[in-house]
């Protein structure tokens, strides 16, 4: 059985990509058969997160309409074996995305021996962000300490809750973890930012990590290599716990405590 | 701001501030898209009960739901017509 695991959020730029990219790597580092699907059609940008912009022949709605097959629409990750990428379409909208084609697409892979199809969700709630979620085992909502993404978050799991298909069949529900990303120790520890705590409380949905706000994100979309492999970074282990929390292991949060740089390094700055 | 504020850089303590709008309104917004499906349904059968032993206008029924804290509340409201 393959596990599908939404990535979704409602706002945009939250770091949904960011994070799918980060996700569908690391368990495929754990060596799990992984592939991630970018939803936001018109508007693809998981290959650039992914490094594999100029390897796109064909794509997800190629596959819908029949035009190609799964084998050639799927990218081979240069980062991580067992990874595949099926890229969005860049030129069709997203009314090409039908409830029966995505349905088929998610079933053949699994036919294919995948464990886990994370799809990437567009922003907003209309059609193309409904698809993502529809056939949701699991998702991972993405929420920056921000009232606006925090709203939006608990309107995209009351959609999940009513239009997933677990939903609409009444079977288990869909299983619901909090993702907070973009989040600055310092600024929550001085009651500028929501704390991570206040987000769960407001959403009432496990935690499933606490990504910082770090340059290494940048860094790492400006190459084209997904977060997770940007070694020793924060951010890089957040997202290597977060994986772990996921597969049903136990890892105490880091990097969610402010501590207060020594006299030394506040004269002197340092990273 | 004050001039001790203006040396030592005080900063804002506002994350208070947005928890407690993002409660109310998330509160709110959940009961909006959750809750009254079923309050019409609800009031009709409430008027069709109390028809059978007094005589009431529908309008008498009111259904309303509420949020206090953790719990929601139903709130029913029957105005009996005057005993002359």
């Amino acid at each position: 059985m393959a596990t599908i695991i939404t990535i979704t959020s409602g706002k945009g730029g939250v770091g949904k990509t960011t994070t799918s990219a980060s996700i569908a790597s690391g368990l495929a580092m754990r060596g799990f058969k992984t592939a991630v699907i970018d939803f936001d059609v018109g508007l693809r940008n998981l290959d650039l997160i992914m490094g594999c912009e100029r390897r796109v022949v064909y794509d997800f709605v190629n596959v819908i309409q029949g035009d190609a097959n799964l084998h050639q629409a799927l990218i081979k990750d240069k980062h991580a074996d067992n990874l595949f990428v099926l890229p969005a379409s860049q030129t069709r909208d997203k009314d090409a995305l039908t409830e029966e084609g995505v349905e088929k697409v998610l079933k053949d892979l699994e036919h294919q021996g995948f464990d886990y199809i994370v799809c990437d969700s567009p922003a907003g709630i209309e059609h193309g962000a409904v698809m993502a979620l529809t056939f949701a085992d699991e998702a991972i909502v993405v929420t920056n300490p921000e009232v606006s993404s925090v709203r939006d978050s608990d309107r995209i799991l009351g959609i999940i809750q009513s239009k997933s298909r677990r939903a609409v069949e009444g079977r288990e529900p869909v299983k619901e973890h909090l993702l907070v990303t973009r989040y600055s120790p310092k600024r929550a520890h001085e009651g500028e930012m929501l704390t991570y705590t206040d987000i769960q409380e407001l959403l009432r949905i496990p935690l499933l990590g606490v990504i910082p706000e770090s340059e290494a994100v940048l860094h790492a979309s400006n190459q084209g290599i997904p977060a997770i492999h940007q070694k020793d970074t924060p951010v890089a282990d957040a997202y290597l716990d977060a994986i772990g929390r996921f597969l049903g292991e136990t890892h105490p949060l880091r990097f969610v405590d402010h501590e207060k740089p020594g006299l030394l390094k506040r004269l002197f700055g340092g990273k | 701001m004050s001039w001790l504020s203006l040396i030592f850089g005080e900063k804002k303590a506002t994350a208070s501030v947005a928890k407690e709008r993002l409660q109310l309104i998330i509160a709110r917004e959940r009961v909006g898209l959750s809750g009254p499906d079923f309050l019409p349904d609800l009031q009709k059968d409430l008027v069709a009960v109390i028809s059978k032993y007094v005589k009431i206008n529908p309008e008498d029924i009111k259904v309303g739901l509420e949020k206090q804290g953790n719990f929601e509340v139903i709130e029913v409201n029957i105005v009996l017509p005057e005993i002359r």
